[in-house]
């Protein structure tokens, strides 16, 4: 199948909107210049400074862990009652993060939006990396990560299972398939432009390297045939499955009885949480990528402009979230829901609570604006404060819920130390690092999507339809 | 496709540089009655893999196939250790207690239908390979920018050296070359 929208429709869209790929680009146009920025454009001093001061960033994690390795999970703040916080929080932060990266190549795939096809490598190679910095928290949290692997069933001398009906089960498996398919929807995706990089490398160590990857690829019809029918079939598995994946983790919380946690809206409240924090996440990386690498013909403003939107959509159901949260504190006349929301909103962290509001219900407002979408520095601070809106929101939904449950003798406060600040930050450093690594070495863009959406492959295309 | 008398070549390549012209000729080729035949094109052309008689791809079956492995793996595997070789009462729970089941059934049928997905279709497509006689021409390394290639192998019945590459001429193509082994 040819994935791009109906001919007719396109005429109509492109009439009032800027188009996905400047004019003037053919074949050979899209493959050199997407190609060139891994191959022949000498890398930039601007790219030594980022990897360095992310790798920097990174080696802290790497002595946050080695020091919590040796001493123990006391070096961080969590203790009773607030038994799950950093390690929790950024765990949902960062696999919300990821979301965005399956919903733009994968249900944008499925509903057909021809856009998705400039920023779809970009976006899942920031999933994979946001799963990777999300599973070192629970992995860690574990308290021995050496002995992790008990998390999965393997027949052993002690003769036990792993306890399947918990959630923190069901998060091992939903985490762990996600990371795995989301890796493989990638490499199956990169095996064409392999072996593009394969055939345009000079130097004898890339060709090879890429050769080995591209697994000798040749663009055969009988393959394409193939690859088209997979690439469909994994996207439609993908889809069901990241929305699995953050309801599940919101099971996390919505299958125990604390006050705040135990709600049917947890699932789908998480899961556009998700998907409002990846989109934010991907417009505060593109925008500057763009920019830097002159990539504003393949990542134009209409690309900007539907991320503003489906940020702009998806926060407003988070705002519906969060008054459903309040609206059912005090239609379940339940004292400890009540509690749990006017202390949220009175309590000693109603700071984080009303600073939650403000950045992801107040400012995401100025989306409306049509001005405001099409300024790349506006979307680009808005959706700062919206990474930050949604990391307080995990942070409100739990310390707040668990520094003050049931019993008023065991209330307690909660602070991090500076180790769960150096772990938090490590891994944006780790994050970084990989996403500067994959800028360099792999192509940022899919070069055999874009050649679909150039005027000859469009003709073939029209004439196809026109025949039929 | 390995005879025990093997031909001089691996088969004859024209190149073209459209592709509605290459989906036309591609056409032609195949219906002139040539069989053991293959396009290449630097992005997916559905026009171009149905033009050489590929109507079908297994995909979807390998994909179901693996989906259900997955499934009835999934659950067995929660069966078997929580009602079978170690039942523990957790949460009041029954021992079989299948809706706590549903979240990683769920999961283990996403995997097997991906790994079905991806694995079968690199196994389908003879992936990884190599070496392939098509990399010998000059121009290949063009299918994957802006050109586009059908190839006739001398292992068809209606192969000849000589009307055969008469024959891609005709087609439009920019040139007709031999495909060494």
């Amino acid at each position: 199948m040819q994935r791009v929208t109906n001919p007719h429709d396109d005429v109509a869209i492109h009439r009032t909107s800027p188009p996905v790929i400047e004019p003037g680009h053919t074949f050979g146009s899209v493959t050199d210049k997407i190609s060139a920025l891994t191959l022949r454009r000498r890398t930039p001093i601007g790219w030594y400074i980022g990897f360095t001061l992310s790798f920097m960033v990174a080696g802290m994690l790497m002595m946050t862990i080695a020091y919590l390795v040796m001493t123990g999970i006391g070096i961080w703040g969590n203790n009773v009652p607030v038994g799950w916080a950093f390690d929790i929080i950024n765990f949902v932060w960062w696999i919300g993060i990821g979301h965005a990266g399956t919903l733009i190549s994968a249900i944008l795939l499925l509903l057909r939006q021809e856009w998705r096809t400039s920023i779809n490598r970009f976006a899942e190679a920031m999933t994979l990396f946001a799963v990777a910095s999300a599973g070192l928290f629970p992995l860690l949290h574990t308290g021995r990560p050496w002995l992790a692997y008990w998390l999965l069933p393997y027949p052993n001398t002690m003769g036990m299972w792993p306890q399947f009906r918990s959630p923190l089960m069901w998060d091992v498996f939903a985490v762990s398939t996600y990371a795995t398919v989301s890796a493989l929807f990638w490499y199956v995706g990169l095996i064409p432009d392999f072996a593009t990089l394969r055939d345009r490398a000079k130097n004898r160590v890339f060709q090879i390297i890429y050769g080995m990857l591209a697994l000798g690829w040749r663009g055969s019809a009988r393959h394409w045939a193939r690859y088209e029918a997979t690439y469909l079939l994994l996207a439609g598995l993908a889809t069901p499955l990241v929305l699995s994946v953050h309801t599940i983790v919101s099971l996390d919380f919505a299958v125990s009885v604390i006050p705040g946690w135990h709600a049917t809206i947890f699932p789908p409240y998480f899961v556009a949480g998700a998907i409002y924090a990846g989109f934010a996440m991907v417009l505060t990386l593109t925008i500057p990528l763009r920019r830097f690498y002159g990539l504003e013909d393949f990542i134009t403003v209409r690309h900007l402009r539907n991320m503003a939107k489906i940020m702009l959509a998806t926060g407003l159901i988070v705002a519906y979230g969060y008054m459903t949260e309040a609206f059912m504190a005090w239609y379940s006349a339940n004292t400890y829901e009540e509690y749990m929301i006017l202390n949220r909103m009175r309590g000693p962290y109603a700071w984080a609570y009303w600073s939650l509001i403000f950045c992801n219900v107040i400012v995401p407002q100025l989306l409306w604006v049509k001005r405001v979408r099409h300024s790349t520095v506006a979307l680009f601070l808005i959706s700062l404060v919206v990474s930050v809106g949604m990391w307080l929101e995990r942070f409100v939904i739990l310390v707040t819920s668990l520094h003050r449950d049931f019993l008023v003798s065991s209330w307690g406060m909660y602070s991090p130390t500076v180790f769960d600040w150096s772990m938090f930050i490590g891994t944006i450093g780790l994050f970084f690092t990989l996403l500067f690594l994959f800028i360099r070495f792999l192509p940022i863009i899919s070069i055999f999507e874009m050649r679909t959406l150039v005027p000859q492959a469009q003709a073939q295309i029209n004439e196809e339809k026109g025949q039929a | 496709m390995k005879k025990s008398t093997r031909p001089a070549t691996y088969g004859l390549m024209a190149e073209f540089d459209d592709p509605s012209a290459v989906v036309a000729a591609a056409q032609k080729v195949y219906d002139e009655g040539y069989r053991s035949i293959d396009a290449y094109s630097p992005y997916p052309i559905e026009a171009l893999s149905e033009a050489i008689g590929v109507h079908s791809t297994r995909m979807p079956l390998l994909v179901l196939i693996g989906g259900i492995l997955g499934l009835i793996g999934g659950y067995a595997m929660q069966y078997y250790t929580h009602a079978i070789d170690y039942p523990i009462i957790v949460g009041g729970r029954p021992f079989h207690s299948w809706p706590s089941f549903i979240p990683i059934t769920f999961e283990t049928t996403v995997l097997g239908a991906s790994l079905a997905a991806v694995f079968g279709m690199l196994a389908l497509n003879g992936l990884p390979e190599p070496y392939h006689p098509v990399f010998n021409t000059p121009n290949f390394a063009l299918a994957s920018r802006d050109r586009f290639f059908i190839v006739i192998e001398a292992v068809d019945p209606k192969f000849d050296r000589d009307a055969t590459a008469e024959f891609l001429r005709g087609l439009g193509s920019r040139e007709v070359i031999d495909v060494e082994h």
